[in-house]
């Protein structure tokens, strides 16, 4: 199962990319924990997680070729 | 109504004259006289939005002109909030603009929110931003959000409730809480054309909203970044977790500290002791001493609770948000730890810390007593 995942603002500063792919995840929860052993400055920054465009809370379940936005908050006007 | 002026949008077969009455009948506040600000008032101004509301308490500096383009050199120095309504009376002068140069805060935000139909947020940190965002909930005002760091920006409508479904979410479905550690236009710098694109975008999801002449952003948000032309579109729910913190009538809504929320600096959370002594000489306040048992000097001069550090985790009491409440210890250190577990435990409250703890106040006092 792979999913693709999307990066913006300094999450991307963080990973470096802002699309790649990850094996081995079955849901929200796993993939966070996931992402934070591949770039342990992440958990530092607070961010929304999209599945398939939408914003989800609870941990989801996630499908193969699933597409998990990671949206953090901007402040400048 | 000046026919000529606005013949371009009144030709579009969506528009016509009914849209621009609309647009003439409208009040729209624009928070924030900046990056997002100037485009959004730009074109709201020429669009013939009837009453433009502008509130900004800073001014003009050279390092905006990169991307404020409403103004220019010799405004430097000059308000904001003035200085864009001098200029867009040139632009239009046919409708009305309200500059108002201070800063929102919650003692007069839901005053001046009540007086518009729609609000722009084009402010530049966290605190302004969820202040504004619950304002118009309380109020029921549609709220059109606007972002922007470095290359990329956020536009999205909240608070405005979807045709097809009735649904309507906030900022606060989008992100229940500010970053801990995040960086500003100041720091991390932005794109001079890119508060512009996205602050015409606020512009045009307001005249969509107004005139109601297509499907605004309502529950979404689109993300865009300036360097890969790249668009990508969120689509966020109400959720009743992410609106526990929400102040759910006007008194929550004047307790609820905002920049304790945004956890700007400690200063902001500590009240020094002449502010101590000011607020006790006006309103009952909850003072709670957290030094252990055996420190002195024993205060007896104002009431308070004694709360040891080491009793806290078991001892914490249950505060009120009609409390306000000051924390101190000798020296201002344990008392802000203290004050952010309270803060975080009932965010609604109003909570302090006297900075330079006893100590400080002891020295002022003495002063004050000979």
């Amino acid at each position: 199962m792979e999913i693709k995942i999307l990066t913006f603002g300094q999450i991307t500063d963080i990973t470096d990319k802002s699309e790649f792919k990850l094996v081995g995840v079955n849901t929200t929860e796993e993939l966070n924990a996931k992402l934070a052993e591949l770039f342990p400055e992440l958990p530092s920054i607070k961010y929304s997680v999209a599945v398939n465009k939408k914003i989800v809370r609870e941990n989801t379940k996630l499908n193969n070729e699933d597409e998990v936005a990671l949206l953090p908050p901007f402040s400048g006007g | 109504m000046n026919f000529e002026r606005y013949s371009k949008q009144i030709l579009l077969k969506e528009f016509g004259i009914a849209a621009q009455e609309k647009l003439l009948n409208a009040k729209v506040l624009v928070v924030g006289a900046g990056g997002l600000g100037c485009p959004a008032l730009q074109y709201l101004a020429a669009a013939g939005v009837g009453t433009i509301g502008i509130v900004d308490f800073d001014v003009v500096e050279i390092s905006n002109l990169h991307r404020q383009i409403l103004y220019n050199v010799d405004d430097i120095g000059k308000s904001k909030a003035e200085t864009a309504a001098l200029k867009l009376n040139l632009l239009n002068p046919e409708i009305k603009f309200q500059s108002l140069n201070l800063k929102l805060q919650t003692s007069n935000t839901l005053k001046i929110v009540s007086q518009y139909d729609l609000v722009i947020d084009g402010s530049d940190n966290f605190s302004t931003r969820y202040l504004v965002n619950d304002a118009c909930v309380l109020l029921n005002k549609p709220l059109v959000y606007g972002a922007v760091l470095q290359f990329e920006g956020q536009v999205g409508v909240f608070n405005l409730a979807d045709k097809k479904t009735n649904i309507k979410t906030n900022y606060r479905n989008l992100f229940p809480a500010p970053p801990e550690n995040y960086l500003s236009c100041n720091e991390a710098g932005v794109l001079g054309v890119l508060p512009g694109i996205i602050g015409t975008m606020q512009a045009a999801e307001a005249i969509k909203i107004i005139t109601k002449i297509d499907n605004p952003l309502s529950n979404k948000i689109i993300s865009y970044n300036a360097l890969n032309n790249f668009f990508y579109e969120f689509e966020i729910s109400p959720d009743k977790k992410t609106e526990e913190g929400t102040p759910k009538n006007e008194m929550e809504f004047l307790n609820f500290n905002y920049d304790w929320f945004c956890e700007l600096h400690n200063a902001i959370c500590e009240i020094s002791v002449k502010e101590f002594n000011e607020m006790m000489s006006i309103e009952n306040l909850f003072v709670i001493d957290v030094r252990e048992k055996t420190e002195l000097p024993l205060v007896d001069e104002f009431p308070l609770v004694r709360i040891s550090l080491s009793e806290f985790e078991k001892l914490a009491p249950i505060i009120s948000p009609e409390n306000k409440v000051v924390v101190f210890c000798k020296s201002g250190k344990r008392s802000i730890k203290v004050a952010k577990t309270l803060k975080e435990k009932f965010p609604t409250c109003s909570v302090f810390s006297l900075a330079g703890g006893i100590t400080a106040w002891e020295k002022q006092y003495k002063k004050i007593s000979v």
